[in-house]
């Protein structure tokens, strides 16, 4: 999925939108809305950002059941994968997978984590990557 | 692009701040549901029996109706895109004029606002606003088809972030900030069970008990399966008039609808709303900002010159159990945090101070999309009736019902009488 985030592997980063002249922080860049202040300024335009990678997290769930498609179920037998929204530095909650290897009671919120990027699924053809949560020093 | 952009902001800011007050009432004649399940049989069919059903409770005929208002639904072919037609073909075309529209959940708001307007425009007098949905078995999910610009098959496809995990994640963001646990979540799955043991459009009328709740699967933690709305089948369908046309049928002091509240979030909405991948930044505001919620009833108060101590009963949208709770904060019952005091003193509850999903909510029906915010107000109107039989709130004259669609739609319906 390209203009997401950055392919780093050692410094990923979610793509981000921002107002210019402004702090309003958008992801992804163009499909989340508006400051309605920025428009009225006639500037409409935002800049491309990189966000944090790191950040705490505002809340999280787990994924018990396989999500439907367009989902991509690689797991087999399912085994359930926690989900985290995070609060980065810009104020911007974000949501991901954590890593595969956390668990429910490894959760709390407020904990730090940062960016990294994962083998989503993959075909014959290609390996498709997204990003995840992984916990983190303070 | 620019100027247009700006002239729709100026627009737009303007309208937001115009006088809300002055919204004359339109009466509700008649009301009608086909009972919420899980039968797989066209949607067409719920909608004409809860329409067939409104038109006889209102004594007016199919010929009299001067327009429909359609709640689409976007799981049943091209037929639920053109609702508005698709009933009134299935009632038999006479030549009124229709309109269909879609708002996610709260698309039966919409479709009666539409209805509303036409009849204070002095367009029609009379009108019909219905809603159905045959819904598939488990998680509701994007239609098939890749759409990389949409966040909704984003998050699905990106994230597995489903409809529950978003619940889940207010649920948990309630256990954080105000010390909620899953068993208080539970008792409001109780209590909604209890209310629909007698409702005879329910899905679900057995009464479940708290150990009911613990022992049903985990589905998005903390939330569990019987926490969790279903997906349903329903039709639901209003007949709506203005008051003079009320009076020429005899109807003196008909129940009417007061307030609508269709708003949309202002930014910046910091709480991550379904289907986005990301809440707004508050960098530049400086805090969080869950003002979109309240902002819903907050409309529908304006318009119907009421307030949260003026209700006697409420049909919120408990997509989650803990997110009822959310609801009785974000409609004034009580201060932001203290839900579960009004829960556990039974308020809520049938015989309580302010009866809360009286109907026993999406808990007891499940979600038949297009047509659960006509649900409510069907269900608001036999309150104010006096027709609710044993789950009947004592001499309620105010009702309030509230929900939202996904990627922002507002709905909420004040109905006095």
């Amino acid at each position: 999925m390209e203009g997401l985030f950055t392919m780093d592997e050692q410094d990923p980063r979610l793509i981000g939108g921002k107002g210019i002249g402004q702090q309003s922080y958008f992801f992804p860049k163009d499909l989340a809305g508006a400051d309605p202040a920025g428009i009225a300024l006639g500037t409409p335009e935002r800049k491309e950002v990189l966000l944090s990678s790191t950040g705490t997290v505002w809340s999280y769930t787990t994924a018990s059941y396989p999500p439907p498609a367009p989902y991509v179920v690689t797991r087999d037998p399912w085994e359930p994968f926690v989900l985290a929204a995070v609060e980065l530095p810009e104020k911007i909650v974000i949501l991901g997978p954590m890593a595969d290897e956390v668990s429910l009671d490894d959760m709390r919120i407020g904990m730090k984590v940062e960016l990294g990027l994962t083998t989503l699924y993959e075909d014959e053809e290609h390996e498709y990557i997204s990003w995840e949560w992984r916990p983190c020093d303070d | 692009m620019t100027s247009t952009a700006t002239d729709t902001a100026v627009n737009t800011a303007t309208h937001a701040a115009a006088d809300t007050a002055a919204v004359e009432d339109v009466a509700i004649l008649g009301v009608g549901m086909h009972p919420w399940g899980k039968w797989g049989r066209p949607f067409v069919e719920y909608g004409v029996k809860a329409a067939r059903d409104a038109l006889a409770d209102a004594d007016v005929a199919w010929s009299d109706i001067q327009f429909v208002s359609g709640a689409n639904t976007i799981r049943c072919g091209y037929p639920g895109y053109v609702s508005a037609s698709t009933f009134a073909n299935a009632l038999g075309f006479t030549g009124c004029q229709l309109a269909s529209s879609y708002a996610a959940c709260a698309s039966g708001a919409t479709a009666l606002s539409i209805a509303r307007a036409q009849i204070l425009a002095g367009v029609c007098d009379v009108a019909l606003v219905v809603g159905a949905d045959t819904t598939p078995k488990g998680f509701l999910a994007p239609n098939v088809g890749d759409r990389p610009d949409d966040t909704d098959w984003l998050r699905f496809r990106l994230l597995g972030a489903t409809n529950p995990a978003y619940f889940a994640l207010y649920a948990r963001r309630r256990m954080e900030l105000f010390g909620d646990t899953p068993e208080d979540f539970a008792q409001v799955k109780v209590k909604n069970s209890r209310h629909a043991v007698t409702n005879p459009n329910a899905r679900y009328t057995k009464e479940y008990h708290p150990e009911d709740i613990e022992n049903s699967p985990m589905v998005a933690d903390p939330l569990r399966l019987l926490e969790i709305c279903a997906t349903s089948d329903g039709g639901a369908a209003l007949v709506v008039s203005s008051l003079e046309y009320a009076r020429s049928k005899g109807v003196k002091s008909p129940v009417r609808v007061s307030g609508i509240s269709t708003v949309s979030p202002a930014y910046p909405n910091t709480v991550i709303e379904l289907p986005y991948m990301a809440s707004d930044s508050w960098a530049e505001v400086g805090s969080e900002d869950e003002s979109f919620k309240a902002a819903i009833a907050g409309r529908a108060y304006e318009e119907a010159a009421v307030g949260p101590e003026d209700l006697d009963c409420a049909e919120v949208y408990d997509l989650s159990s803990a997110y009822e709770l959310d609801w009785y904060e974000y409609i004034g019952l009580c201060d932001r945090g203290d839900a579960t005091k009004l829960l556990h003193a039974g308020d809520t509850s049938l015989g309580g101070r302010i009866p809360v999903n009286p109907s026993g909510g999406l808990g007891a029906f499940g979600e038949a999309v297009p047509a659960q915010a006509i649900a409510q107000v069907c269900e608001l109107t036999w309150q104010l009736r006096g027709e609710a039989g044993e789950r009947q709130v004592p001499d309620a004259k105010v009702g309030l019902s509230i929900n939202h669609g996904m990627y922002g739609h507002g709905s909420s319906v004040i109905v006095t009488r």
